[in-house]
């Protein structure tokens, strides 16, 4: 079985800051990491093989520096990792990026065996729009599954995946055939750490960098010419106006007295109607 | 110029899923009603499912003037590609300029395939949507890195221009049941070879399950109360109110919390008409999942808590002392 795991690197959510002048985003000594979704897609690629026997790549589309996160994938220990960058490929939205790792995957199917399974994160932290896996799905035309938080069986004779899916209201039972994609929940699983011979493969490894000549990938289709979407501006959301901040032995009083002035308050406690 | 006198009309998806119709679809109709008032246009539905034709008026009433309606035993359950096939079937034959569909599990694994068929500028996940003035483009925002930043996002080219929108932000309007509205019913049958992906069995989270989501009032815990006698103080006082308890991502680390109470980023958002935030310091991460609500009380022993920049009112106490203060008073006040 062939699984390509498609990972991205974003940078840790919490430290990212708008330069107040320029208005863009501030990178400059913020860490990056791999998605956390993403390294339970690796977990989840590996355990399979591990039972079923097989071959994990690992997929990323993004700058140069990007090739530090496919380090981290080695170390765990996945077969190979591919480094999908070309400045062409700058300021793509979901739609160019689905594109090019479909693209992507072809070339790998072509060299590497064909793949059986893609696995990709419910959602990459930075962006938060859960839409790549779809849309790299709808490209290839494969079965996809989201939101899987178990893999209950995989026949690679029969070609049939068997999964749950966590939704709103419960967990749905699917079965989809292969080739397919899936994303994953994290709590499908524990990442596991780097292992020794894995960090020596990180090492010693020298790591595939593909651009857009080499997976055929069409100009028109990729980075800012095949991305739809545009960025009109960013913004520190506007605080919301705090109101009064009480304190002292009738902090409370004083609380209950406003907010039984309000009338959602009014509404919501009372039962008032339109008070 | 010409494309854009072809593409007009706001869509809006009425997903209808655990045998209903999505409240976020209506609070969509709503929005689309201003998008659509603003460029001059309709408002249209679509509904796809199995016996969904019965929701269509209920479409009409919160503002569609016209509903297309899908209704085929084989969409009973969703599968990503009959769905796919069906949407864009009729987005192509109507030509809607604005689609919106609700962010919820099925409409973002939807919107994705959609999207990707249509080659559409797709903007996931949004919290504002608005028309630009000059160009007459939809101007979709949404938060990005965990909430820091807010994002407005264009179609730079293209047709549709599709968005989806986090429920519980739009507010839905009142319905309007006499409200006159068309309805059209398409015959799309499905293609049996897009029938591989099957749904074995779907099992409901158990009876009674907690759905802190639709809650008119929350009372929520952060790591300031981190304690089992804390939270009985907190579940009195929900349920006086008649109310839910939810809390911080700490809490259910903590395990005094099951996951589906988590309020914030990797947990949900919610939109009570009461939220009252005990013990909570008011993380970004925690801040995008509440501060639509209507009302924030918030009480925090540290007067330099975040949480009270989004608070309508706020308590400067340890809990220990004024939760059980609340809980009388508002005895004395509601009895
Ligand atoms: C990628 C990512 C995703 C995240 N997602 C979420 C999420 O979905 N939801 C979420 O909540 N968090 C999330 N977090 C965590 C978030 O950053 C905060 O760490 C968390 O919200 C803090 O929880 P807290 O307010 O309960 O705890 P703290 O920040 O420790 O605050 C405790 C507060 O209690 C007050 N306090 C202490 N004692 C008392 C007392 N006796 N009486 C009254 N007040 C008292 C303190 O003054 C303090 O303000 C996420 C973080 C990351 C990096
Ligand atoms: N640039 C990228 N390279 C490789 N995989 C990606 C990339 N962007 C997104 N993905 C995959 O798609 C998933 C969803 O990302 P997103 O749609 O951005 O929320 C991630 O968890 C990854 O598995």
């Amino acid at each position: 079985m062939h699984i390509a795991v498609l990972i991205k690197q974003v940078p840790d959510t919490q430290e990212v800051k708008i330069d107040p002048e320029k208005n863009t985003i501030v990178r400059a000594g913020v860490e990056s990491i791999v998605n956390p979704f993403d390294m339970n897609a690796v977990e989840l690629a590996l355990q399979l093989v591990e039972k079923h026997g097989g071959e994990v790549s690992v997929i990323t589309m993004g700058p140069p520096q990007a090739e530090a996160a496919l380090k981290e994938t080695l170390a765990m220990g996945v077969t190979r990792v591919l480094l999908i960058t070309d400045r062409k490929f700058a300021a793509a939205d979901t739609l160019a990026t689905s594109y090019t790792l479909a693209k992507a995957i072809e070339k790998l199917s072509a060299e590497s065996g064909n793949v059986d399974l893609i696995i990709c994160g419910k959602q990459a932290v930075d962006g938060d729009t859960a839409q790549t896996g779809p849309g790299v799905a709808t490209r290839l035309n494969f079965d996809q599954a989201t939101y899987v938080t178990t893999v209950d069986k995989i026949d690679i004779e029969s070609k049939k995946i068997v999964v749950k899916r966590r939704l709103a209201k419960g967990v749905e039972i699917v079965e989809a055939s292969l080739p397919a994609l899936i994303t994953v929940e994290k709590d499908i699983n524990e990442p596991r750490y780097a292992s020794l011979p894995g960090l020596v493969k990180a090492e010693r490894d020298k790591i595939a960098w593909w651009d857009a000549a080499y997976i055929g990938a069409d100009d028109d289709h990729i980075g800012f010419k095949g991305s739809p979407t545009w960025v009109k501006k960013i913004f520190t959301p506007p605080p919301r106006e705090g109101g009064p901040e009480l304190s002292g032995e009738s902090a409370v009083k004083e609380a209950l007295d406003l907010v039984f002035e309000n009338k959602h308050f009014k509404e919501a406690v009372l039962g008032e109607e339109g008070a | 110029m010409a494309e854009n006198t072809e593409w007009k009309d706001v869509l809006v998806f009425i997903e209808v899923s655990d045998g209903k119709p999505q409240e976020v679809g209506w609070e969509l109709l709503g929005q689309a009603t201003k998008l659509a008032g603003k460029l001059g246009q309709k408002v249209k539905a679509l509904i796809i499912g199995k016996d969904v034709e019965k929701y269509a008026q209920e479409a009409v009433s919160y503002g569609a003037d016209t509903v297309y309606v899908v209704d085929d035993p084989s969409y009973e359950t969703y599968v990503t590609r009959t769905y796919c096939k069906a949407f864009c079937d009729v987005v192509t034959k109507h030509k809607p300029t604005i689609v919106l569909i609700g962010a919820t599990p099925l409409g973002r694994d939807l919107s994705g395939a959609v999207g990707t068929i249509l080659q559409a500028g797709l903007t996931a996940d949004c919290t504002g949507l608005d028309i630009d003035d000059k160009t007459l483009k939809l101007l979709s925002t949404r938060p990005t890195f965990g909430g820091n930043i807010m994002a407005t996002i264009f179609c730079q080219k293209g047709q549709p221009q599709m968005s989806t929108v986090r429920p519980k932000v739009m507010k839905k309007g009142t319905p309007d049941p006499a409200r006159k509205g068309e309805i059209i019913k398409e015959n799309i049958p499905v293609d049996p070879k897009d029938l591989t992906v099957k749904v074995l069995d779907f099992i409901p989270d158990k009876a009674g399950a907690v759905e802190i989501e639709h809650a008119k009032i929350i009372v929520a815990g952060g790591k300031g109360v981190n304690s089992p006698e804390g939270f009985e103080q907190l579940k009195k006082l929900a349920d006086l109110l008649g109310g839910e308890v939810a809390g911080s991502r700490p809490m259910v680390e903590a395990g005094l919390l099951t996951s589906e109470r988590q309020v914030g980023q990797t947990g949900k958002t919610v939109c009570p008409r009461v939220f009252i935030a005990v013990g909570i310091s008011g993380a970004i991460q925690h801040l995008v999942g509440m501060q639509n609500s209507d009302v924030i009380i918030s009480i925090n022993s540290d007067p330099n808590a975040p949480i009270f920049k989004v608070s309508t009112v706020s308590i400067v106490e340890k809990w220990q002392s004024a939760i059980p203060k609340l809980i009388e008073q508002l005895e004395a006040r509601i009895h």
